[in-house]
């Protein structure tokens, strides 16, 4: 009895993926049998002409979320292993219990804090100093906006980092006592423990709690359109505008008049779906990978 | 048990309400969708008229207007409405011929941010459209100056910034930059609700645009007169077809209309940027509902067809109050006799 209705219930989800799947996949006949596969490579979105392609918005996507786990990562990281391992109890709880709420804040809020408060500074104070100091290499080559494929990663960095750490603190205190116990009696130091013993532990937490964040990330729609810039282009400097693709869909669609434009919008919904599952595979893969190395010791 | 009873009145009193808002006792729902330009304006004519006949509820729903034209085609509302009007490849897939009916007129206004310069600057059809075509980059740019005289204009990059979402805002200006300039309608094939920008960053909605023209000094953007008169934005003259340059208000506004109306097509889709006239704003438009000319409910018909004569008629009164500029007087009238095409 049980066995039959949590049977159901697991297959309701899969039911939902293909019925999102072969929806976005009818809806875009009309794109796809126009476009094919130069969909993929096409680098001009012109809703009046009707010629629409994918990879400015790929572009922007992926850049804004890799950007963001380049930021996110090393913090959360670094206050998941503070909390786990170093902060006296107490301090850990409130302090985590913060975290936890910071991750239920609305993106709106966040794409609105973005706005008003990161988009000056950026314009005022970091962006001119990259330019100074980096200005030489083509990322960092201006032009000085505030609003910016940069800026959407770091807006995008500070919603993800709750996800990142809350989970991987998890990860962390779920390691046993006994672990670290037995690295501190062969004469590891507090440091050599954790980084050596307690962190490898917690790998596949840790993991987790990235494949969430990046997740958020791949996905994010309010947040980014407020502070990116909403031009398709793709240009070599991170300080320049760019586009995502949650974002255009959340643009466009409501005032999408021809049949076309909006078949190239769902199509694009359909490309955030296959990205998405193209980098949780890759990263399945990964953990994969390097859990077999590991699965000797334990 | 006592709990339980305040508890059981309660849920009562709750299923009434409900039943009562869903039902209405034998009212008329009327359904409608579209533009979120006029918003405002029709929700106050909608609450009005549903005073005046308690028995008819219009119900509208801002959702864009290409999402009421869609409905429309859908069968799923009784009329859309549209900042945009429709063109006749959406006319041709009704099921039954729609009637486009002007309600209100907007401006759009060109807003900018330049440290130092507090002057209410000039700008003519060839400027406007070089700074969004890319090619007039700095604001000390001839093309600017020379309509500025006695304004010190300094030489900082301009940035453009532009509506990111599809908008009737957007259609309204770059269907006047067509009409000025033919290297912009090359460049980006046409009016419409989003276009392919040359240049600029896009914001989202008319608080987005002005948002970010406000926090980025040397920028130009474009929003809704309506709110720039609200939020008491400073906003540009525009040079007109008959080489004046006009402030966009409410009479100006309404001046480009009375242009037009004088040859108002049958069918009403109009546009009138760029109009003649000498106190022309040139960047503005109508609205339109879009009504089809058979409606099967006869009580439906009947509200519907009552509710237009009083829009055009007491209903036009209540406009300026919101800041949207009237119908002129032989458009409205005009606009009466089309009513008796619904059946």
């Amino acid at each position: 009895m049980v066995h039959g209705i949590t049977f159901v219930f697991a297959a309701s989800v899969i039911a939902i993926a293909v019925l999102l799947v072969t929806q976005l996949w009818g809806q875009s006949a009309l794109s796809r049998a126009k476009f094919g596969w130069s969909f993929f490579v096409g680098r001009t979105w012109d809703p009046v002409a009707g010629d629409f392609g994918a990879l400015p918005f790929i572009y922007g996507t992926v850049m804004t979320s890799a950007l963001a786990l380049v930021i996110a990562v090393p913090l959360g990281l670094g206050s998941a292993i503070f909390l786990a391992e170093m902060a006296p109890p107490r301090i850990s709880d409130a302090l985590t219990f913060v975290i936890e709420l910071l991750a239920a804040v609305p993106s709106v809020i966040y794409g609105l804090l973005g706005a008003f408060l990161l988009v000056p500074l950026m314009r005022t104070v970091v962006q001119p100093a990259l330019i100074a100091t980096l200005g030489y290499l083509p990322l960092f080559k201006g032009p000085n906006y505030g609003v910016g494929v940069l800026t959407a990663s770091v807006v995008l960095a500070i919603m993800i980092l709750p996800f990142v750490v809350s989970i991987s603190r998890e990860a962390l205190m779920a390691v046993p006592r006994e672990q670290r116990e037995g690295a501190l009696a062969v004469g590891a130091t507090r440091w050599e423990s954790t980084w050596q013993v307690v962190v490898p532990f917690a790998r596949l937490g840790i993991a987790g709690s990235v494949f969430l964040a990046l997740a958020r990330a791949l996905g994010e729609t309010m947040a980014v359109t407020m502070v990116i810039g909403n031009d398709p282009k793709i240009n070599s400097s991170l300080l320049a505008p760019g586009y995502s693709i949650a974002a255009v869909i959340a643009n466009e669609f409501t005032e999408a008049t021809s049949d076309l434009h909006l078949s190239a919008l769902v199509e694009l919904a359909l490309v955030l779906c296959l990205l998405t599952i193209v980098i949780n595979g890759l990263a399945r893969l990964l953990i994969l990978a390097t859990t077999r190395k590991g699965t000797a010791h334990s | 048990m006592e709990k339980d009873n305040s508890m059981r009145s309660i849920l009562t009193i709750a299923l009434l309400l409900l039943a009562l808002s869903v039902s209405g006792f034998g009212q008329t729902l009327i359904n409608g969708a579209g533009a979120t330009f006029p918003y405002p304006i029709y929700s106050k004519w909608f609450d009005e008229f549903h005073k005046l006949h308690p028995d008819a509820q219009i119900n509208y729903q801002s959702i864009g207007s290409g999402g009421g034209i869609r409905q429309l085609t859908d069968g799923t509302v009784d009329f859309g409405a549209s900042d945009m009007p429709m063109n006749d490849e959406q006319l041709a897939k009704q099921k039954v011929p729609v009637l486009h009916f002007p309600t209100v007129l907007g401006g759009v206004v060109p807003t900018y941010n330049i440290p130092g310069v507090s002057a209410e600057l000039n700008f003519t059809q060839e400027a406007l459209a070089g700074i969004f075509l890319g090619t007039v980059k700095k604001w000390n740019d001839p093309a600017i100056a020379k309509a500025n005289p006695g304004v010190k204009l300094p030489g900082d990059d301009i940035v453009v910034v532009h509506r990111s979402d599809g908008s009737g805002t957007t259609f309204i200006w770059t269907d006047f930059l067509c009409k000025v300039s033919p290297e912009w309608k090359t460049a980006t094939s046409g009016a419409n609700t989003s276009v392919k920008w040359p240049v600029g960053l896009g914001a989202k909605g008319n608080e987005g645009v002005a948002g970010l023209v406000k926090s980025t000094p040397g920028s130009l953007g474009y929003v809704e007169l309506i709110y720039a008169i609200q939020n008491k934005m400073p906003y540009g003259r525009v040079r007109n077809s008959s080489g004046t340059f006009v402030k966009a208000e409410l009479a100006s506004v309404t001046a480009a209309a009375a242009a037009a109306a004088t040859n108002m097509p049958d069918d009403f889709r109009v546009s009138i940027t760029n109009a003649p006239g000498k106190a022309a704003y040139p960047i503005s438009s109508f609205t339109w509902l879009l009504v089809p000319t058979k409606i099967h409910d006869a009580t439906k018909q009947k509200d519907l067809v009552e509710f237009l004569h009083w829009m055009l008629g007491p209903g036009q009164k209540l406009t300026e109050a919101l800041a949207y500029a009237q119908l002129p007087k032989n458009v409205a009238a005009k606009e009466v006799k089309a009513i008796s095409k619904i059946q």
